[in-house]
């Protein structure tokens, strides 16, 4: 059947084939890509309509498309309280750190790691750090809970063993900015290092060999070196992170630090936000104006950052 | 590809003669290292440790890293109640099922996105990719799992949406570029159509790709919490088991539910070591296997970030 028109005479006529005879030769294959096509139309193309709830007052007997029209006034009422302003702040400058400190540290990582000589401790180190990045954020919560609870958490025994005031970081919301930071380094940080890694062991080992013999000491191997090769791979990821910076770690802060108002001033993102607006008190519409916003937010990111990725580096732009 | 093996076992720099500053950067490496790997299994011991020690010590002297006053009871305890082994029984399924059928239609589609004369590979990757540019949001995704598809209280609710993302289909296509376009012509002269010629001679070659994509889905599977938060009330008592641990730690119901009536008065419930056993419990099977399998993830991440 199909096999003939792989011979020579067959690429001619591909080439005069109407758009729907060349569909009727790929059948077979669009009939692979067709589970998945269903299932990002139920999935994922399916809930836009449901959008339209941002612009209603939505009660559940009407459902969201014969509920009462408003507008933007979810939209007002979430910017007029300020509200809007802060979880975007949060959501921002939690990601920059993330981003920024996260990077640094795994490029750090993973230039230490390629040092070692013991091929043994770089192999169990490197499986150690890995491990955070395989396990559920619930867990991840329950042990910051183990360490940093007031009554029996690990930090505190350590201070009352020492003659020291016991420290309350679950109702003192200063604090949380550095350890939501510390936490998301601890998880990410085996996963990030190891493109980093990755990237490093490519480098040409006679590039290396050349600086020895020049004279180049380890610090300047690693300066000269290294770095420089690093930096196409640090700018591009950092690039897409800056895509994706009002996208919130819902997982980490939801699991972290719960739901205890006292610290929502210095933890409260646009996901754990909607989440609660939306199983916690079903307030749909304000849900969703919050889930637009930021989608539309997301979108104009990742456009301008593919827009500069594609300016410096056309190979790794996203489309 | 051919570099991603090696490199958890990456050889270490030449062996030319040593500096002070290499030795300096050595030292300076082993310590920060050392104290780096020992802080990712630090809190891990901390549970171990705790969910040995009576509860009693637990309440007087807080968490333990080697168990004092050694107990078993909080296992025995979580064992008895019998409520983990059907969330181990859930999740084995859930994770089975749903990695086979994700990890089929994965490979299907990135092995069709990937040919050159797929005249709608394009349009279709845009339509998968436009996906992770622009979601609905929250609200309107539960509003239409739960009123429009009725899936509350359906662990269908947790399989299907996990079953692939626009990431693992690009990784999958990411695998299939690094096959040769050859074996693809050479099976059509010898008149194999498109799904024979995928069965018969691509998916073989796959086994890496299928390997690494298959363990992504797995660990979404087993660590999946967040569906069910959304979806299964309280109405469901079997959930998985990282959302079984959820409620264990959040809500004191589900843990006087997971010991089924194995206490008299909530006072004697050992709470604490009872929250760390069931952690140990829902972890262990994942600590004990991925060092065996980290070298699949290994390999997709540098996959996956080439071309993101």
């Amino acid at each position: 059947m199909e096999s003939k028109s792989v011979t020579k005479k067959g690429k001619v006529q591909t080439s005069q084939m109407t758009f729907g005879q060349k569909i009727w030769r790929n059948r077979t294959l669009l009939f692979m890509c067709l589970p998945a096509i269903v299932f990002f139309i139920a999935f994922s193309y399916a809930p836009l309509p449901g959008i339209w709830v941002a612009f209603v007052k939505y009660n559940y007997r009407d459902g969201i498309f014969g509920s009462k029209f408003v507008g933007m006034q979810n939209f007002e009422f979430l910017a007029q309280s300020g509200k809007l302003l802060q979880l975007t702040k949060n959501t921002i400058l939690y990601n920059l750190a993330f981003i920024i400190l996260g990077n640094l540290v795994a490029v750090v990582m993973a230039i230490l790691l390629n040092e070692m000589q013991s091929k043994i401790f770089k192999k169990v180190s490197q499986t150690m750090m890995f491990l955070p990045y395989f396990i559920s954020q619930v867990l991840v919560g329950l042990l910051v809970f183990n360490l940093l609870n007031y009554d029996t958490g690990f930090v505190n025994t350590i201070l009352v063993k020492l003659g020291m005031e016991p420290w309350g970081p679950y109702s003192d919301k200063g604090v949380w900015p550095v350890l939501l930071v510390i936490i998301h380094l601890w998880q990410t940080t085996g996963y990030n290092s190891v493109v980093y890694f990755a990237s490093i062991c490519g480098i040409d080992e006679e590039i290396v060999e050349a600086a020895r013999v020049d004279g180049a000491n380890g610090w300047q191997k690693i300066w000269y070196i290294i770095l420089p090769s690093l930096k196409p791979t640090v700018v591009i990821l950092l690039l897409f992170a800056l895509g994706g910076i009002v996208k919130g770690n819902f997982g980490l802060f939801y699991n972290v630090v719960g739901t205890n108002p006292l610290l929502y001033d210095t933890t409260d993102i646009i996901e754990t936000y909607v989440y609660r607006a939306t199983m916690t008190d079903f307030n749909f519409s304000t849900a969703s104006a919050v889930g637009l916003y930021q989608s539309i937010i997301g979108f104009l990111m990742v456009m301008i950052t593919n827009f500069i990725v594609k300016k410096i580096e056309p190979d790794y732009s996203l489309f | 590809m051919a570099k991603k093996k090696d490199l958890d076992l990456q050889s270490s720099g030449p062996k030319v003669k040593i500096g002070t500053s290499d030795k300096i950067i050595r030292g300076i490496g082993y310590v920060v290292t050392t104290f780096y790997a020992l802080a990712c299994i630090f809190p891990f011991l901390i549970i171990i440790g705790t969910s040995f020690t009576s509860e009693e010590i637990i309440r007087s002297e807080g968490v333990k890293l080697i168990p004092e006053g050694f107990t078993l009871k909080a296992y025995e305890m979580v064992v008895a109640g019998g409520l983990i082994w059907k969330s181990y029984v859930l999740t084995i399924i859930l994770t089975l099922v749903g990695t086979t059928i994700g990890l089929s239609i994965i490979a299907m589609t990135g092995y069709a996105l990937q040919r050159k004369d797929f005249v709608l590979r394009n349009g279709i990757s845009f339509f998968i990719y436009f996906t992770s540019l622009f979601q609905a949001g929250l609200a309107p995704y539960y509003l239409l799992m739960t009123q429009t598809y009725h899936l509350k209280d359906s662990y269908f609710a947790v399989l299907l949406p996990l079953l692939m993302s626009p990431w693992l289909i690009i990784l999958m296509k990411n695998f299939v570029k690094s096959i040769p376009f050859e074996i693809t012509e050479s099976g059509k002269i010898d008149g194999a159509g498109d799904m024979k010629i995928f069965t018969a001679l691509i998916l073989p070659m796959l086994k890496p790709a299928l390997a690494t994509i298959g363990l992504f889905l797995a660990l979404g599977y087993w660590n999946e919490w967040y569906q069910s938060s959304l979806f299964l009330s309280s109405q469901v008592t079997v959930v998985p088991l990282q959302y079984n641990l959820y409620k264990v730690v959040n809500e004191v119901q589900s843990l006087k539910n997971s010991i089924a009536g194995q206490y008299i008065s909530l006072a004697d419930v050992p709470t604490e070591s009872l929250k760390m056993a069931t952690a140990v419990l829902a972890t262990g099977p994942i600590v004990l296997l991925y060092p065996f399998v980290q070298k699949y993830f290994i390999g997709g991440i540098t996959v996956g970030a080439v071309k993101g």
